[in-house]
This record gives structure tokens, C-alpha cells and sequence, in this order.
């Protein structure tokens, strides 16, 4: 065992002693709450009224956590003389957030922007199968979600 | 385990003479020559739920084995039923410390297959976030480390240091641990406004975590003296098994594949220095873990002053079916070498996913390293292997 | 001797026994309760960037240590099933009672103690070696032979830290002439510095490396980090007391802290200058009977502060580093210190 060197075993006492005197950089949740950045990946928000239950969402979930129905109906046409129009209209809109991994490639893949991030993160439930959220749920989650952010310098700029 | 047998009727060799240490039954008869310990699947010294059934004679370790699989996900058999982003999302997950790691030689390797490449500041980006997620794990090791050595302050250190960096990561792919940001040709989304300066800030705040890591746990001479001489890895013995990244360099050998291997990213663009150690004990692991994180810092500080503008996603089609073809992409992984063997025929997801993780190397030479150790030592030896169980099991 | 309560009553001899015997009682866990709320969930947590307990007891967490007791208590008494029932019981009694018997000496004022004996050092520290005894027993009957290994390595710890320990005592010993606890107070408050008695002569200055060499070894006595292999054996395996649940678990907990409050006692009495300010600030008697509890707790809390800040920095030693610190380095140390003590004493 040799003989210890001062100068490191005091260094070491110095700097948790100097912390020791800095704040503390713990949040204190239930009291004081931190916000996620704009684009967290919180929870999935549904916006119903562009669905057109094309499915790709549901199709391109690792998972297959989404579970969507819907059906046909006929509406009057748009215009006088013409024909009847078809429109798909959504039935179920669950996500099973248990299974859910939060990949976003839902939101990503959705053509029509049915689906939306919002940085909410306090929905958990006490027993599992509550985790299955339905489109009013994820209606009501649409008021969380932010507008986009600004991109970086030397972003291209789309259209 | 080492009382004698009666022979078997019908067997010419006894096959219970090849049984695996690991089906030893740990009994507490308490006069036996050797005892078995088994470092169970739950214990706060194995990052996870390794099991390193060693026998003991006393204090010294006489064998160990490594029992892995107890958190096998089966992502090679996943990958076969997945498209290309389902599948980026899943490997996010094999190694959870540094998971933007994960996806990048996996994309590589589509995107060769595809004859695309992404954008330049695409690759910068990717870069700089490969980077920062090592950052991550580094800094996380740094305090751990010091913590299965017995200080417990270190540990809460790295883990305040490393919140940093998962702001950073947050901000711009919308998770911390899983960004799954990488798409085939590009990156998802561009950064966000101010981005680039919250970086600069946040390395400032990682070098000045080195200099705490380096008084208080590297200059520490209670931690020399429980980590110097223990674990001696001999560098051609290291490399013959397997062993990559930080804990071959510590054995001196000069290897990085940023720098030697194919290139990929825009690491051939970048200036820096490859930290090596020459004794392989655990104290160089440290001390090349310790260099290696500020040598990222300084990486990407280099690369935010060089990043050019423009898009960050190249011409791909809608639904993307890779062509046919086979493709090898290995990268330098914060935890070592980590390689993707994608074979496609035509589909929207491959054919086959081959997955070379790093720590299923390095735990491999654990029976050779751990003989002759003392108990506490074997804890030191795990601890500066650094290895995370999603990748040894994947 | 405790005939002047100060209350000028005549109070008989068993009602004063009662008294100290109530008083000890209840001081040795509120103690421990203090020093764990003080140092280990407080000062710890600081160190490490964050709070601790806020909310148990609504101002700043203080209640926490006292719902976990409350915890430990109501816990199910879980004996295994091949454990000797009897010293499995009385181990953790062993360790408290040496706890409880070391504060009988340490003086908190002018008459405030249970009993100044003659040869209060000595006593105070072979009482507290008692509990290597009681750790001896928690591994042996706990039926699970790890836990003996843990006992066994405590065990060996513990005595080989007891030498420095003694000997750095044995240097306050030469140069006050008395082992009593009382004398050495007095000693220090009533001495002069080369004529100069604005401080009294506080021992630390001439005993620096006694001092050192007690904090050290008290670090040790008390298995706490750099020197908790045995019981941090809980990565590896776990220590002697892994057996323990509810409140034979307090008890040893209550032992532990409770068993640093007494030695940075010991060490604030014995170099600090214990309760005793100095003599020549002139301050009465009977102001130093309220005060002199005061000013012993604040030098226990520097010493305690001392201890737990090493405590939450350093990694820990091997056990053979460790036994190797002890024998091959303090000891020589402190046998140089009492040769050194003993030549400058007659010297000057």
C-alpha cells in the first residue's frame, strides 16, 4: 500500500464540498413540474375531421397497437346533377398506449395530419386496460399540441 | 459439482461431464473445498441481468462463467416481419445508453443497398448526435464506475451531467433515450431554433464534468489502488475474442474504426485523436473513457462550426422497397464495434438482420479475466468492461 | 454525584439512577435520528445536487427518518429457519447496549454526566469493542454462509482498527495525565498555549496526527465508507446483517449512528475541548450548565461532518488494502506519536 498522496484524496473532498454549496438541480416534481421541449413525444393527439381512414397508420405501427374501424356512407353531392358521394367514416380510433413505443412513425406516415404530438406526459392509469384510449380521448389531447417550432439556421426552408 | 459420479448405463462418455457450469445448484453446505457464487440475473453490479456463476476458493475466483440471455428480445426474428423505420425504431433499443448509435450502420447499410446518399448536413447532423448519445454513455460510466467501487457521489453526477445531453437529444428528435431519428436517405426533421447554441453551451458544461470526473474518482488514489494491475487485458488475447472500442484501447492497441475502417459519416472530415493507454488494466479504461468523452466534446464543436445548410433528406420514394443485395456496415459504437449484415430481396423490409454487438464480445473473455481475482475485484472488472445487457442479448 | 441537579432538591439515589437511566435511554436513538437526518439524508444529498426528503413532515423532510422507524417497526419479525434462535436476538442488542454504554462517560457539562469515572477513555473505549462481539454473532447465526464470510471479514476490520484507534488515544492520555473524560476537559479549557490562555489548548494542536489517526480508525470502528467492504458486500453478496428485518435491522442502524455520535463525542472531548469553553473567557458555571451541552453538540457536528464527508466521497478499500492501511501504515504511525508525545511532555 503506498503511501497515498495528498493533493488527490483532498482535491476529491474539495469538489463535493463545493457542490455541497451550489443549488440543487432537482426539480421538484409534484410541487414544480419541467415542460418538455416542443417536439417531445408526450402522447398521440387525433385530429378526427382529416382522417379518411386510409389505414396507413395502423398498417405502419411496429406494434399494431392502433385499431381502426370505419365504414362507407353515401353523402348528397357537392354540386347539383352530380353523383352521390362517398365518405369513409371513422368508427374506432383506439390506441393501445401499453403497447404503443412511441416511435412516431404513425404521425410521420399519416398523408392527411390526423395525427399530432403533443408533449403531455401525465395520463398514466392505475390498471392496464384503461390504457386504451379512444378517439375522444385523443380528440381531447389535440388542445396540447404546440405549433411547430422555427427551424435552425441553415434549414431549407419548405414550402 | 465435484463429487464423482457412478457411470450412466448406456453412454460411453458421461454426459453430465459437459454439463455448463451454470446448472450448478448454489447450496449452502458449508464444508465444501470451492463454493459456488452465483452474481444472480438481479444484481446492482451487472448493468442488467447478467449472471456470472463463479466458483470460489476463499477469496480468489477459480472459474466464471457468463450466462447471458436473460433478456433476449429476439430482434433478429423482428426484423424479418418489419419494414425499414419499424425496424430503426426497435434497434433504438439494443443499446439503450446510446441509442442514436444504434440506428446509424443499420441505415448505412439500406441506404447502400439503395444507392443513396443522404445530404451533407444530413450526415453532419447524424454525426453530431452519434457523438453526443457517446457523450451520453460516457458520462453515465464515468459516475458509475465510480459507484460499484464504492463512492456513491460520482454516480449522481454523471447521471445530472448527462441530462445535458438528453435535453439536447429531446429537442431535437422528441426522445430522450429513443430519438429514432434516422430515416432511409435523411434525417426526419431538421433541428430546432437555437439548437446550435444550447450545444455549444452543453459541451462547455461536459468538460467542465470531465475535470470533476478526473479529480474526484481518476485522481482519487483509494480508486488507483482498486483499479490499477486489476484485469489486465493483453492486447492480442483481447482481439483474438473479440473485444472492441474503449477497452481494446486501453490495452494500447491503436484501432478506431472512425479512423481506419470504411468510412462513414463525415468522420473522414474531422480531426481528431485516438486515445489509447498502454497498461489495459481498469484504471485505463477509465482513463480512456474519460479522454475519449472530452475528445467527442471537442468533435462536436468542430463539426457545429462546419455544418453546411441545406436539405436533410434526400430523393427517396414514398413507399421504400430496398433492392436486392447484401450489405455489411460496421461503426464505432460508444460500447465498441457494432455491425448490421442486411440481406434484402426486394421487399419493404429485409430478408435478414445480422446484429455483431459489441458487449457480446467483450463479456466473452470474462471466464479468461475473471481467474485468479478477488471477489471485490470481479465487481471493478465488470464495471470498467462497461458492457449493457441489451446488446449482449439484443 | 449527581447530587447537584441544579434544582437544588434533595433527590435520592434511585430516582437519580432512574433519571439517567430514562435519559440515556431516549438520548442514544434521537441522536442517531439526528445525525442520520443531518448528514446522510441532507448533507449527502446536497453533495450530490439534489434536495432529499422534502415532503415527510412538510418543512424540508424532517420526519422521514422517524416514519421509517416507525416502518422497521411494524415490520414482520422474519428468523430463518435454521438460525439459532437466541443469538440471532440478542446480536443486535449486543451492538445498541455497547452504543448505550459509551455515552455513561461523555460529559456534556460541569456535572452533566452519568458517571465521570477515573478511567473514562479506557472504558469508553473497550466498551465500544463490545459490538465487534455482537457482530461476530448476527453472521454466525444467521444460517447462510455468506453472511458469516461478511461477519468474519467485519470482525477481522474491526480489531485490527481498534490498535490506532487506542494508541492515538493514548497521546491525549500522556499529555493531560488522565484518562477521565472531565480532566481532559478541564485540562484543555484551563491550559495555555506558551502563556497565552485565549483558547484554552485544545489538543488538536499538538495531536493533529492523534486526531487524524482517530478519525480514521473511528471510520473504520464504524464500517463506514472507505472502509465498508463488510457491509457493502451488498453488491457482491450481502453483509452480516443481511438477515435482519423490521426492527432487529433498527437496531443495528441505530447502533451505527448512534455509535458515531459517541465516537465524534469522544473526539470533540478529547481534542476539541468537549463542553468546556475556555476558562479564561470567564464564564460562570452555571451558565456552562446550559451551554456546555450546546457547545459539545456543535463540535460534534464538525467531527460528524468531517466523518460523513469522507464517508460520501471516497470509493472504498479492499479488504486486504485496508487491513494492509492498518497494520503496515497507522499503527507504526501511532506508536511514533505516543514516542514523540512522551519526549515533548517531558521535554516541556
Amino acid at each position: 500500500m503506498k503511501k497515498p498522496k495528498l493533493p488527490g484524496v483532498i482535491g476529491g473532498l474539495g469538489i463535493t464540498f463545493k457542490t455541497m454549496l451550489k443549488p440543487a438541480v432537482t426539480v421538484q416534481y409534484p410541487h414544480e413540474r419541467e415542460d418538455p421541449p416542443t417536439r417531445a413525444r408526450g402522447v398521440i393527439a387525433l385530429k378526427e375531421e382529416n382522417c379518411t381512414v386510409c389505414m396507413l397508420c395502423g398498417r405502419s405501427c411496429p406494434d399494431w397497437c392502433i385499431y381502426i374501424e370505419g365504414h362507407k356512407e353515401k353523402r348528397p353531392p357537392r354540386r347539383e346533377g352530380g353523383r352521390d358521394r362517398t365518405v369513409s367514416v371513422l368508427d374506432r380510433f383506439d390506441i393501445d398506449y401499453a403497447l404503443c413505443m412511441y416511435c412516431g412513425i404513425c404521425v410521420e406516415v399519416c398523408p392527411f395530419d390526423a395525427l399530432f404530438w403533443s408533449p403531455d406526459y401525465e395520463y398514466s392509469e392505475s390498471n392496464i386496460a384503461k390504457l386504451l384510449h379512444d378517439k375522444r380521448k385523443l380528440g381531447e389531447w389535440m388542445e396540447g399540441v404546440p405549433e411547430p417550432e422555427p427551424l435552425e439556421i441553415g434549414a431549407e426552408v419548405k414550402k | 459439482m465435484s463429487t464423482t459420479n457412478p457411470p450412466l448405463p448406456g453412454f460411453d462418455v458421461d454426459p453430465r461431464a459437459f454439463r455448463h457450469l451454470a446448472d450448478a445448484q448454489v447450496g449452502v453446505e458449508l464444508d465444501t473445498g470451492d463454493m459456488i457464487l452465483n452474481l444472480g440475473p438481479q444484481h446492482p453490479a451487472t448493468h442488467g441481468t447478467l449472471r456470472l456463476v463463479v466458483r470460489l476458493d476463499g477469496e480468489r475466483v477459480i472459474a466464471a462463467d457468463p450466462v447471458i440471455g436473460y433478456m433476449h428480445r429476439g430482434y433478429e426474428k423482428l426484423a424479418e416481419f418489419r419494414t425499414y423505420p419499424q425496424i430503426t425504431t426497435l434497434i433504438n433499443r439494443i443499446d439503450w445508453l446510446s441509442s442514436f448509435a444504434n440506428e446509424v450502420p443499420f441505415i448505412d447499410a439500406a441506404e447502400q443497398l439503395m444507392d443513396v446518399k443522404a445530404p451533407p448536413r444530413a450526415q453532419y447532423i447524424r454525426t453530431i448526435l452519434t457523438e453526443l448519445s457517446r457523450i451520453a454513455t460516457f458520462v453515465l460510466f464515468l459516475g458509475e464506475m465510480g459507484l460499484q467501487v464504492g463512492a456513491l457521489t460520482p454516480a449522481f453526477y454523471g447521471f445530472r451531467d448527462r441530462e445535458h445531453i438528453l435535453n439536447l437529444i429531446e429537442a431535437a428528435t422528441g426522445g430522450r433515450f429513443h430519438p429514432n431519428f434516422n430515416r432511409i436517405g435523411g434525417l426526419k426533421d431538421d433541428l430546432p431554433w437555437g439548437w446550435i447554441n444550447e450545444t455549444r453551451t452543453a459541451m462547455k458544461t461536459i468538460f467542465d464534468a470531465c475535470d470533476v470526473f478526473e479529480d474526484l474518482v481518476a485522481g482519487n488514489e483509494i480508486f488507483e489502488a482498486r483499479t490499477r494491475s486489476i484485469g489486465i487485458i493483453p492486447p492480442e488475447l483481447g482481439a483474438a475474442y473479440g473485444v472492441s472500442g474503449s477497452n481494446l484501447r486501453a490495452s494500447g492497441v491503436d484501432w478506431d474504426l472512425r479512423r481506419d475502417a470504411k468510412p462513414y459519416l463525415v468522420y473522414p472530415e474531422l480531426d481528431f485523436k485516438v486515445w489509447t493507454h498502454p497498461d489495459g488494466d481498469s484504471f485505463a479504461r477509465y482513463w480512456v473513457r474519460l479522454q475519449e468523452t472530452r475528445e467527442s466534446a471537442r468533435m462536436v464543436l468542430q463539426m457545429l462550426d462546419q455544418m453546411p445548410a441545406g436539405p436533410i433528406m434526400a430523393k427517396v420514394p414514398r413507399i421504400i422497397k430496398v433492392p436486392e443485395g447484401e450489405a455489411w456496415v460496421e461503426t464505432e459504437n460508444p460500447l465498441g464495434q457494432m455491425g448490421y449484415y442486411v440481406i434484402s430481396k426486394g421487399a419493404t423490409g429485409p430478408f435478414r438482420v445480422k446484429i455483431r454487438s459489441a458487449s457480446f464480445s467483450n463479456v466473452s473473455i470474462l471466464p479468461w479475466l475473471l481467474r485468479g481475482v478477488f471477489v471485490p475485484d470481479v465487481i471493478t472488472i465488470l464495471a470498467s468492461l462497461y458492457f449493457i445487457l441489451g446488446d449482449i442479448d439484443r | 454525584m449527581m447530587g447537584s441537579l441544579s434544582l437544588a432538591l434533595e433527590i435520592g439515589w434511585g430516582t437519580t439512577l432512574a433519571i439517567k437511566t430514562i435519559f440515556i435511554l431516549m438520548i442514544v436513538p434521537l441522536t442517531a435520528l439526528i445525525l442520520g437526518y443531518v448528514f446522510l439524508l441532507k448533507m449527502m444529498s446536497h453533495m450530490q445536487s439534489r434536495l432529499g426528503p422534502m415532503d415527510p413532515g412538510g418543512f424540508h423532510g424532517w420526519f422521514q427518518l422517524v416514519g421509517d422507524g416507525i416502518k422497521f417497526i411494524q415490520k414482520e419479525d422474519i428468523i430463518p429457519g435454521e438460525a439459532d434462535r437466541r443469538v440471532f436476538a440478542i446480536a443486535p442488542a449486543i451492538v445498541v447496549i455497547s452504543t448505550f454504554l459509551v455515552f455513561l462517560v461523555i460529559p456534556a457539562g460541569p456535572d452533566i454526566v452519568v458517571k465521570d469515572l477515573n478511567v473514562g477513555v479506557f472504558y469508553a473505549l473497550a466498551v465500544s469493542s463490545l459490538s465487534v462481539i455482537g457482530v461476530l454473532m448476527a453472521g454466525w447465526a444467521s444460517a447462510n454462509k455468506f453472511s458469516l464470510l461478511g461477519a468474519l471479514r467485519a470482525a477481522a476490520q474491526l480489531i485490527a482498527y481498534e490498535l490506532p484507534l487506542l494508541l492515538a488515544v493514548v497521546g491525549v492520555v500522556i499529555q493531560c495525565g488522565t484518562m477521565s473524560l472531565q480532566g481532559i476537559v478541564a485540562f484543555q479549557s484551563t491550559g495555555s498555549i506558551f502563556g497565552w490562555s485565549g483558547i484554552g489548548f485544545p489538543l488538536i494542536l499538538t495531536q493533529f496526527i492523534g486526531f487524524t489517526l482517530f478519525l480514521i480508525a473511528s471510520q473504520a470502528e464504524l464500517t463506514q465508507t472507505p472502509f465498508d467492504m463488510p457491509v457493502a458486500e451488498s453488491e457482491l453478496v450481502a453483509g452480516y446483517m443481511v438477515e435482519y428485518t423490521g426492527f432487529r435491522f433498527l437496531f443495528f442502524f441505530i447502533g451505527e449512528f448512534g455509535t458515531a455520535f459517541a465516537f465524534s463525542a469522544i473526539a470533540a472531548t478529547l481534542y476539541l475541548g468537549g463542553w468546556a469553553l475556555p476558562a479564561s473567557w470567564g464564564i460562570s458555571l452555571g451558565v456552562m450548565r446550559f451551554l456546555g451541552p450546546l457547545v459539545l453538540f456543535a463540535k460534534i457536528m464538525a467531527v460528524s461532518f468531517l466523518m460523513f464527508w469522507v464517508r460520501f466521497t471516497y470509493p472504498r478499500l479492499r479488504e486486504d488494502q485496508l487491513q494492509a492501511l492498518a497494520w503496515k501504515f497507522l499503527i507504526p504511525i501511532a506508536l511514533v506519536n505516543i514516542l514523540l508525545t512522551g519526549v515533548f511532555k517531558v521535554a516541556f
